[in-house]
């Protein structure tokens, strides 16, 4: 699956500058694109995600360390970043507020560096199983400590303080937003570095075969414990931002649905690639954002497309885009593009149908004050009529139908490709 | 080679032995596997431990390089104790083994596995602020094991794509990458067939050429072609350790172990063919 790629990457060198190029180009333009408050907030907001998911996927992709509480390490950088803040509002210290996300880094780094210790000590089920009740542990505390979680209300905080600098206040939410895509910039590039260093390799090593990186010189307990300091400190640094961004913290950000909602984007996006958990960062806004303003059930949807994604694409996006691009190097994509369309359209039937479906029974048991009438796509539903149904269940079954009919055809003609392209490879080293 | 030749000589200031075991005791719950084993190597000697299965031949490798604990006794290298050290502290101290099924990175390239057997033994240790292209002495390493295991053409491919010689191939050469002055080979040509076990030979003693080898093996081929001193390990003892005609004439040894070689033969060669479907 991820075979192809590590073979091609080094021998295009000018293609790394034209990606960060690209980067740094999307991070500028978007909000130029996109000019909306509503918008801007949102490009904030995955310009964040982008810092944590890549953190989180320092363990998970890059260290096989399948943590259920990262969201301790940035949950408590932003704690200790609004802390901060609000002591610099009252004078008592004296700190660029374009700086405070660094103190969330170093808070993420310190309670990592306390805490990884004993996590790390483990590797495999019983580090999940750690990383758990670190987790609980913390979220426990915040019930504990109002003074510092700020209980149900938590702390709040104000990011504009005393005169501009160079006419720069952090009031606009653009300010704020052109400050979270130069963080995002450089720690993306600095975390991107450091799977290129020997501490990054000996991380895949121990992820690959922990048992052999002990008898090559290394210490694993040690390569785990370093990369999750690593991690923890650019989670804190997505913590401090976030601090920033909302000027408020509460108690949530370091609760166990964040660390799930990390995994669950890191892993749809796709953990084998450095640029998957980007693509999930994306995917993770737009779900909690858009996709919960569009409809109850996005739990539902969200957790359906995570099933389907472990079982038939367990790389994630990311190695679905790779795998599409093999094809295109080899000049083959052109075979497979009528199969995806028909696909696409079996699958946007059945998915029309269960949509259907599961948004009259959401209907009836949410919504059942307002009657049985309900608006779905421009077509008007009766939640309690057998016509909507009987439609909705046909729509599915000829979808799924379809689908699982054109499926075998298609992956018969994408075995037949794969055998094709390696046979050029063997080929071609034959030259 | 002279310490071939010479393998009694040592130099002024050098330990007199590389391996050292003495009165090696393990145990698993109440059963007896290492039976106070004593055998001393001495530097460039090259040793082949045999003796039936579950004689505890790779028991007393794991011993060696600390992934077991011993129950009592010694092992010292280089004439410093080294029991009770952890896999990676025996291996920073110069002793390096491979395993008898291959244990390799396997989601990494060929280039990849063999570089991050190389790291340690440069100093690199756990730097993340050095660029591994940079590391122009340790890529050098790398890509010259890599051309001693001829594996020049699968550099770039992943481990797990590779055939099962080569698989076996790459083992040895993680096993070596570092520089270890003692090197420990567990069954090294275990599942090849006659022809790939010819080469196979060929490449070990290349490979570990002027080094202190110990290797564990069934096939008695393998056994006269790599070594030139051989331990025949019984329930947990070695019962002889000389050169090869010694052992062979030594009666004690054809009352407890030449009787079952054969029977003993016949069990390794099905394993391999076994594992030779399998892959």
């Amino acid at each position: 699956m991820s075979l192809p790629t590590l073979s091609f990457r080094p021998r295009f060198p000018v293609g790394a500058w034209l990606v960060w190029g690209g980067f740094a180009a999307v991070l500028a333009i978007a909000p130029v694109l996109w000019t909306s408050s509503f918008a801007q907030t949102m490009l904030s907001q995955i310009g964040i995600a982008i810092i944590a998911c890549l953190a989180y996927n320092i363990l998970l992709g890059q260290g096989g360390m399948l943590s259920f509480g990262h969201a301790v390490y940035s949950g408590l950088g932003s704690f200790l970043a609004i802390h901060t803040l609000n002591m610099v509002s009252a004078g008592s210290l004296a700190l660029p507020v374009s700086l405070v996300p660094l103190v969330g880094g170093l808070s993420g780094l310190f309670f990592a560096a306390v805490l990884g210790w004993v996590t790390t000590k483990k590797s495999g089920t019983t580090f999940a199983m750690i990383t758990l009740g670190v987790g609980e542990l913390v979220w426990s505390m915040s019930l504990m400590i109002p003074e510092f979680f700020g209980g149900e209300g938590g702390i709040s905080g104000n990011r504009v303080l005393g005169p501009a600098i160079f006419g720069i206040t952090f009031g606009p939410q653009i300010q704020v937003y052109t400050l979270i895509a130069i963080y995002c910039f450089i720690s993306t590039a600095l975390m991107y570095a450091m799977t290129l260093t020997p501490l990054g390799r000996m991380l895949n090593a121990v992820r690959d075969n922990p048992e052999r990186v002990e008898f090559i010189g290394y210490d694993t307990q040690k390569v785990r414990y370093l990369a999750f300091m690593i991690s923890g400190f650019f989670a804190g640094i997505a913590g401090g931002l976030g601090a920033l961004n909302f000027e408020i913290v509460t108690a949530e950000v370091v609760g166990a649905a964040r660390s799930g909602a990390y995994l669950l984007f890191v892993f749809l996006g796709g953990a084998t690639f450095f640029f998957g958990p980007i693509l999930g960062a994306v995917l993770m806004v737009i779900a909690l954002v858009l996709l919960s303003e569009l409809t109850n059930a996005w739990l539902l949807y969200l957790g359906l497309v995570f099933m389907l994604m472990v079982v038939y694409a367990p790389g994630g996006l990311a190695s679905l885009i790779m795998m599409n691009l093999r094809l295109a190097v080899f000049g083959k994509l052109r075979r497979v593009l009528p199969g995806y369309l028909v696909l696409g359209l079996a699958g946007v039937i059945a998915l029309t149908g269960a949509a259907a479906m599961i948004e009259m029974l959401y209907h009836l048991q949410l919504n059942a004050a307002l009657g049985p009438k309900m608006g779905f796509l421009g077509v008007t539903l009766d939640a309690q009529a057998a016509p909507s149904w009987v439609g909705a269940v046909t729509l599915l079954v000829l979808g799924a139908g379809l689908f699982e009919w054109r499926r075998r055809g298609f992956s018969r003609v994408w075995g037949t490709i794969a055998e094709e392209i390696e046979r050029e490879i063997k080929r071609r080293e034959a030259l | 080679m002279d310490t071939l030749q010479n393998p009694h000589q040592t130099k002024p200031g050098q330990p007199e032995f590389a391996v050292e075991l003495l009165d090696v005791h393990k145990q698993f719950g109440k059963t007896q596997i290492i039976r106070g084993a004593q055998l001393q190597v001495r530097p460039g000697e090259r040793v082949a431990i045999i003796g039936p299965n579950g004689a505890g031949k790779s028991t007393l490798f794991n011993l060696i390089s600390g992934r077991f604990g011993l129950t009592s006794g010694q092992i010292r290298l280089n004439g410093q104790r080294i029991d009770g050290l952890t896999p990676f502290e025996i291996n920073r101290r110069g002793l390096s083994r491979s395993f008898q099924v291959s244990n390799l990175f396997t989601r990494l390239s060929v280039f990849e596995n063999i570089r991050c057997a190389v790291l340690w033994s440069m100093g690199y240790q756990y730097a993340f602020w050095k660029f591994l292209s940079k590391l122009h002495d340790a890529n050098e390493r790398a890509e010259q094991v890599l051309r001693m295991l001829k594996l020049e053409r699968r550099r770039d491919h992943l481990a797990m794509n590779l055939t099962y010689a080569e698989q076996r191939a790459l083992e040895i050469g993680i096993t070596i990458a570092g520089g270890s002055d003692v090197i420990l080979l567990d069954e090294p040509t275990a599942g090849m067939s006659k022809s790939e076990t010819t080469r196979f030979i060929q490449l070990i003693l290349d490979v570990t050429a002027g080094k202190t080898l110990l290797t564990v093996e069934h096939d008695m081929g393998v056994v006269f072609g790599l070594a030139d001193k051989i331990a025949v390990l019984v329930y947990g003892e070695v019962i002889a350790y000389d050169l090869p005609e010694a052992v062979r004439a030594n009666p004690r040894v054809q009352e407890a172990y030449l009787g079952s070689v054969l029977a003993d033969q016949q069990v390794a060669s099905q394993q391999a063919a076994e594992q030779a479907a399998g892959h």
